[in-house]
């Protein structure tokens, strides 16, 4: 992405292309549509707690005030003195575990989010798109892994195959699959009835072709909101397979497992189940806020009314 | 004027034609609370029994105005300044509950489209009475009066037409029923917002029938919000021409329309065709200030012929001009310049008479509903060839079946002495390339993701394998054809009006010198200055290119600006067929008769024939049955006369 300097070049002279859409900005549309929705309160509070709690996840491994695998203490202590949140069921510090147990959850996370939504937005688009035969079989598909709930799916690839953590990844992203598929879907069916859709065809372009160029550009909107939406799903779902055991094997630290571990141990030092828990919360509702404000910017109603009367008297009205 | 009536009293007695129901006084509408005006400076005033059109282009703000009328504004507006007097009564001072009761009761409102206006789940003869429920006293019989206001909307007011559904009723008679429904409280005023838009011509005219008698006969003052200068210009005694958010001229309709004196009404008068003559449409290039982007002087100026640099800097005031106020500087000047049309270059003779494309027997149906029967048509290379129905003869199916978009037909299709496949997929590339197609709708034929420049070049990429540079010259060289400019190759749509996205379809059409060009309704859903360019800019381009051309209309009077055949499409059967005068001048099918003759015509002095100054006998306004009283208000001099 060409970037325009202010001040560096006279108008004119900036080569073609770095003036590329001129009036949207210099971004592209999802990177403005994003920094619209973070302007919004909505968004701005939804991104600041994700941001948080990333970030403590990043930089917390190299942070931590105690090796987190370590016996340092009595079992369940209360936090004071060293240990600032005490420590948990083997006398282990939690805030140690906390800071260095939350990268590999929101790292697989992320991974089976993205892998989930490509595939969504694949079976989806092109089922849309292609209609008759390969709509039915993508579809029918569909309907045979949404009947599985998603934790149950996961659970029984996992415990057929063996608690892998690349294994975990492939099948939370499949069980996001559907429904990605089918929202992907009724958007691509609107758009692909459009005369520009047409007009390319018109052409003989090939209807791989169609779907890349036409079609996807136009998604921009609900696949980012589908990304936010899967991504709340996909932290829950690993943190509670992670809770359930599976996931990285001890003496490794997880915020799925701390609250296992140590919520026999809930009267002694509540912290060791307390923060992993509201961490993860906080993560999927600061997540669930963001994606709401992008829904809202795509949608328009985070417009400000001024800005959409003048749409409305700018956009004619359709000639039937 | 200030007799102060109670708000919600509505007339008992009609009130005597000729006196002023309705007076709108600097009304000022902006964006927000202090963002910049959309509408300003309106001021008019309607007597009882009148009708008065406001016309304009799509962001004029007449309907922004014509809201205004009923104390309302759409979300993000707000009425500034300025006075609504219905009656002597302000409604722009009134109270909330108050204003609920003048509406509906005393000012009604008719909106674009009946089908979105009308409750799909409640039968007509409920929402009939709903709002003689509502409004308490006006009537002891609700049920007298909703037959009577059926009658006079002349829908059969029996019970099975009062049982029915909005979805059972016809275009035309959806549009009656809210009609009925904003006659029903005997209103003072009436604001119609483009009633007819969506209606077929034969229906328009009979709503406009309706309209016209019952604002006649009940005293009503009317405001016709229209872009159609036809539809007004035989419906209205006066009309007011908005431009950028404010009235440029307004007068007696007969004068104005016969001697326009603002330049932009010119234009826009300039851009209409008409189905007796064949002339150069000339249109109004550029386009119109954005409401916050209308600087000083006239906001005209930039697009106008006669501007100077006063008019950059002054802003104009209404004048007073033979009987109208007009908002321009040089009236004096502008007023002896003949508004002279030029007469179309008669198309070419048609020496050679070889068919570059010819139907035999086409039928086409959707599922099981058969849409075009053995459709039989000759195109001759090199000519253009106007096919005409009203909505759903078929046109449409039939452009779409010779491009290959539509598959399910029989017959045959010859172009250039091949037969054509019936779908896409087994055509081969270069018959492809040599068919192109421009669709209806600009606003839904360019992809909003792509630049000018990549949706222009999509199918140079799919038939040529051209170096980058060489593309991007062909890509400039037929932007520079249809007079958009290379600069917007890096555009998106939505930064372009309707027309240059419209010229933009047409280069896509072009880049790959195609033999043949389907225009499908391609001015449909543009106004209409815009669409005397596209036309224009289309004809040229067919002889320019030797292009041998299908233009789609519903519009007859555009026939003859481009065409040198026409066909007339009726159900799906081509019910006439040959050279375009031939048509026009002496159909012979019935379908071909009434069409001709339910289009309104508009027709304007200062042409060849009629010299400027000899207005009465220069204006001839249709539909011609209107009676003689319902223009109450127009001087002797704007009386139509009545071929």
């Amino acid at each position: 992405m060409a970037v325009v300097t202010p001040g560096r070049f006279p108008a004119e002279q900036v080569p073609g292309p770095a003036r590329a859409a001129g009036r949207r900005g210099h971004l592209p549309e999802w990177l403005s549509s994003l920094w619209a929705a973070v302007r919004t309160t909505r968004g701005g509070i939804g991104l600041a707690l994700v941001s948080l709690i990333v970030g403590l996840a990043v930089i917390g491994p190299w942070i931590t005030p105690s090796p987190p695998n370590a016996l340092l203490t009595l079992d369940y202590a209360r936090p004071g003195g060293h240990f600032l949140l005490g420590s948990d069921a083997l006398g282990r510090d939690v805030l140690s575990r906390v800071l260095a147990g939350g990268w590999l959850l929101l790292l697989m996370a992320a991974a089976a989010t993205v892998l989930g939504v490509m595939l969504g937005a694949a079976a989806g688009v092109s089922a849309a798109y292609l209609r008759g035969v390969s709509d039915g079989i993508i579809m029918r598909t569909i309907d045979v892994i949404l009947s599985f709930p998603q934790l149950v799916f996961a659970l029984l690839l996992l415990s057929v195959i063996g608690p892998k953590l690349w294994l975990i990844v492939l099948a939370v992203a499949v069980s996001h699959a559907p429904q990605v598929g089918r929202v992907l879907r009724s958007a691509t069916l609107d758009i692909s009835e459009q005369d520009y859709v047409k007009a390319v065809e018109l052409q003989g372009t090939r209807p791989a072709k169609v779907m890349m160029k036409e079609i996807m550009p136009n998604l921009v909107s609900p696949l980012m909101v589908e990304v936010g939406l899967r991504l709340t799903y996909s932290i829950v779902i690993i943190a509670g397979l992670a809770f359930l055991g599976f996931g990285q094997q001890p003496p490794a630290s997880n915020w799925g497992s701390m609250i296992n571990e140590n919520r026999i141990g809930l009267a002694l030092n509540p912290w060791a189940v307390i923060v992993p828990a509201a961490l993860i919360a906080l993560l999927t509702i600061g997540m669930n806020t963001f994606t709401d404000a992008v829904a809202r910017v795509a949608i328009g109603v985070e417009r400000r009314p001024e800005e959409a009367a003048l749409l409305d008297e700018l956009v004619p009205r359709e000639i039937a | 004027m200030s007799t102060a009536q109670a708000p919600g009293g509505t007339a008992a007695a009609p009130p005597s034609l000729g006196e002023i129901r309705l007076e709108v006084r600097d009304l000022e509408i902006r964006l927000g609370p202090s963002g910049p005006d959309v509408v300003r400076d309106v001021s008019f005033s309607v007597r009882a029994g009148q009708v008065l059109g406001i016309v304009g282009e799509s962001g004029s703000g007449k309907t922004t105005v014509a809201l205004a009328l009923l104390g309302h504004t759409r979300r993000g507006l707000s009425i500034h300044s300025g006075e609504v007097r219905l009656d002597g009564v302000d409604l722009l001072r009134l109270r909330p509950a108050q204003l609920r009761a003048a509406r509906g009761a005393r000012v009604a409102y008719v909106p674009q489209d009946p089908s979105a206006a009308l409750n799909p789940t409640l039968r007509i003869g409920t929402q009939l009475t709903e709002a003689l429920r509502v409004h308490s006293g006006i009537t002891e019989n609700p049920a007298d009066r909703v037959i009577e206001v059926m009658r006079e909307a002349s829908l059969e007011a029996t019970p099975e037409m009062l049982r029915r559904y909005p979805h059972q009723l016809s275009g035309g008679q959806q549009q009656r029923v809210s009609l009925a429904m904003a006659f029903a409280c005997r209103p003072s005023l009436i604001v119609l917002d483009e009633p007819t838009t969506g209606l077929d011509v034969s229906t328009q005219r009979h709503v406009l029938d309706t309209v016209r008698s019952l604002c006649s006969s009940y005293g009503v003052a009317a405001v016709y919000v229209s872009h159609d200068l036809a539809v007004v210009g035989g419906l209205v005694a006066h009309v007011a021409v908005m431009y950028a958010g404010q009235i440029i001229e307004i007068g007696p309709t007969a004068r104005l329309f016969a001697e326009p004196v603002h330049p932009y009404t010119r234009g826009l008068l300039a851009a209409v065709p008409s189905p007796e003559r064949a002339e150069l449409l000339t249109g109004i290039e550029g386009q119109q200030p954005r409401p916050g982007g209308r600087g000083a002087g006239c906001s005209f100026a930039p697009r106008c012929d006669f501007a100077t640099g006063r008019c950059r800097v002054e802003t104009p005031w209404p004048v007073s001009v033979d009987g109208r106020l007009v908002r321009c500087l040089r009236t004096a000047e502008i007023a002896g310049a003949a508004a002279a049309r030029q007469a179309a270059v008669p198309g070419p003779a048609g020496g050679e008479p070889t068919s570059a494309l010819s139907l035999r027997s086409v039928c086409a149906s959707y599922g099981q509903a058969q849409v075009l029967s053995d459709v039989g048509l000759d195109v001759p290379a090199e000519s253009c060839v106007a096919v005409v129905g009203e909505s759903g003869s078929g046109k449409t199916t039939l452009a779409r079946c010779i491009a290959g978009l539509h598959r399910n037909w029989t017959g045959d299709i010859i172009f250039q002495g091949a037969a054509l496949a019936p779908g896409l997929r087994q055509r081969p590339k270069d018959v492809l390339k040599r068919v192109q197609y421009i669709f209806q709708n600009p606003y839904t034929s360019l992809n909003p993701r792509k630049t000018v420049g990549q949706i222009i070049g999509q199918p140079l990429e799919q038939f040529q394998r051209l170096s980058f540079r060489e593309r991007t010259e062909r890509i400039g060289a037929v932007l520079d054809d249809v007079s958009l400019g290379r600069n917007c190759m890096s555009r998106y749509p939505d930064q372009l009006s309707g027309g240059e996205r419209q010229r933009v379809a047409i280069a896509r059409a072009l880049v790959v010198e195609p033999d043949l060009l389907i225009c499908d309704e391609v001015t449909s859903a543009l106004d209409v200055s815009v669409q005397a360019v596209i036309v224009e800019l289309l004809r040229r381009l067919q002889r320019e290119r030797q292009l041998t051309m299908i233009f789609i209309t519903h519009n007859l009077a555009l026939v003859r600006n481009i065409a040198q055949s026409a066909v007339v499409l009726c159900n799906g059967i081509v019910v006439e067929a040959g050279p375009v005068e031939q048509v026009l001048e002496h159909p012979a099918d019935p379908y071909t008769v009434r069409l001709i003759r339910d289009v309104p015509k508009l027709a304007v002095a200062g042409l060849p024939g009629g010299p400027p100054g000899q207005i009465h006998s220069a204006v001839r306004i249709r539909p011609a049955s209107q009676p003689a009283d319902s223009q109450p208000a127009a001087g002797p001099a704007g009386q139509p006369t009545l071929p």
